[in-house]
């Protein structure tokens, strides 16, 4: 299940970025990636639709979060969270 | 060339149903906000919004026009009723009077209604009105059946300026001569289910309270309503003997050209240079900015910045009421026009209410939580629009 959602979060994350997903390790941190605010949410978005999950992460606090976006592992640790939040 | 000076105003908002209702809320530091009760509700992840409550469209309105009236009118006409009475207007005004408004979403509450009877009801047909109910201008037209305005009458789009934009052309077309009234403002109605599922998108939307300027601030919250200003050739107003609320003394508009969404410093301080340069005023003359202030990290941070460009180690006092009657879209300038009137003429600077925790990003006075009694000569009005579109009004006080 992890190496698949972070296939997923990697090619969410790089053809938002229009990178190539090689170019999208999974120790990559976000501000290496190069997203704007509107990239972002909607790479968001995407992440919610693949998985149907709902992240709570608002563009004003963004460390205050529940969602940790610092790097490519912590989105993919953040949306397992929720999977299984969902599951349960 | 004709000055142009506000001679009646009138509201329909989250605080209060005129402006005698909504100044007292703003001298208050009353909010607007709290629970939506909107048609499926439960289905949003935001719930909160400064609707206008008690509003029951059947006994406010002529039975033989209301069912041509989306919302985003019922606003409107009931805010430009009370501006005309205000200026002491009354009948037709004919071909030398116009009507320009701001709208942002126009009728999407007819656009929501129609859809879910095709969409997911299955219906067939809908009613032989929605064209002319849902049509950005409807409003302004009406505005203009209501009152007789028969020379320039249109609305304006662009998003969270359009009712700057609406009321600067206004004194623009004034000030060249191509009318001596023009009835101006914004109006919105965008609290519905699909308009509150749009903005969730962008993750702009706060749950719970609007904090411009707070650092513990976690976004906007949408609001609702409509103001009218009546604006009027100055020689016209006092051949009239009209009772004079501000001129209008200058409006600046400018482009971002950059991005869709992100606010820009340069865009917006240009757009307030411009405003002071065609009215005439130095930096040291204006006592009171009314913010854009939406509540945003990147607004505040954006438009502080913005400020300190124009006006240097001299911020004059700055509020966001957008913390009172939320932040009504394409409406939200012509509301903020009644808080400027305020401080001009019953020397009272509206407060940003919610301020909690200083940021050192906004590290200007806000005029925090309470209303603060201070003299104003002049004013600025900030918005600026998703879009990079920015609008920004002048006003003066007047003897």
């Amino acid at each position: 299940m992890t190496a698949e959602i972070e296939a997923a979060v990697i090619g969410i994350l790089a053809r938002q970025a229009l990178l190539p997903e090689a170019a999208v390790p999974p120790d990559a941190r976000m501000e290496e990636i190069g997203l704007d605010s509107l990239g972002m949410a909607e790479a968001l978005f995407a992440l919610e639709e693949r998985f149907d999950i709902s992240i709570p992460f608002n563009a004003n606090a963004p460390d205050a979060a529940q969602f940790d976006m610092t790097s490519v592992q912590s989105v993919v640790q953040a949306v397992e969270r929720l999977i299984a939040q969902k599951a349960a | 060339m004709r000055r142009v000076v506000i001679t009646g105003a009138g509201t329909v908002n989250a605080l209060a149903r005129d402006v005698a209702g909504t100044v007292a809320a703003f001298r208050a530091g009353a909010c607007g906000i709290g629970r939506l009760d909107v048609r499926d509700v439960e289905r949003l992840s935001v719930r909160v919004g400064a609707a206008v409550a008690n509003w029951p469209p059947e006994d406010l309105f002529d039975p033989a026009v209301a069912p041509l009236y989306d919302r985003f009118t019922q606003f409107a006409v009931a805010a430009g009723r009370e501006a005309m009475r205000d200026a002491g207007l009354e009948g037709a005004l004919g071909p030398r009077a116009g009507c320009i408004m701001g709208s942002a979403a126009g009728g999407i509450g007819t656009w929501e209604d129609s859809y879910r009877a095709v969409f997911a009801d299955g219906r067939n047909r809908v009613s032989p009105l929605v064209v002319p109910r849902l049509m950005h201008n409807a409003a302004a037209s009406h505005l203009s059946m209501l009152h007789g305005l028969q020379g320039p009458v249109f609305t304006v789009a662009s998003a969270c300026a359009s009712s700057n934009h609406a009321m600067g052309l206004a004194m623009q077309l004034i000030r060249g001569g191509a009318a001596d009234v023009i009835v101006t403002g914004g109006s919105e109605a965008m609290l519905c289910f699909g308009g509150i599922k749009a903005w969730e998108g962008l993750r702009v939307l706060s749950p719970d309270a609007c904090r411009p300027f707070s650092a513990d601030r976690t976004g906007m919250v949408m609001g609702e309503g409509a103001a009218v200003l009546v604006f009027e050739a100055e020689d016209h107003a006092r051949a009239r003997g009209a009772k004079v609320l501000a001129e209008v003394a200058g409006f600046g508009m400018t482009s971002d050209a950059g991005d869709i969404v992100a606010p820009s410093v340069d865009g917006a301080a240009r757009a307030m240079r411009a405003a002071l340069e065609d009215a005439g005023m130095a930096v040291g003359d204006v006592g009171y900015v009314n913010a854009h202030g939406t509540g945003t990290a990147a607004n505040d941070r954006t438009e502080t910045a913005a400020l300190r460009q124009v006006f240097g180690d001299r911020v004059p006092p700055v509020s966001s009421t957008k913390a009172m009657h939320g932040h009504a879209i394409g409406a939200t300038g012509a509301i903020e026009v009644i808080a400027c009137l305020m401080a001009l003429n019953e020397a009272v600077l509206p407060p940003t209410i919610g301020y909690r925790q200083p940021d050192p990003d906004c590290a200007i006075d806000v005029v925090a939580n309470v209303a603060r009694p201070a003299q104003v000569e002049a004013v600025l009005s900030n918005a600026f629009a998703f879009g990079g579109l920015n609008a920004v009004l002048a006003l003066r006080r007047c003897e």
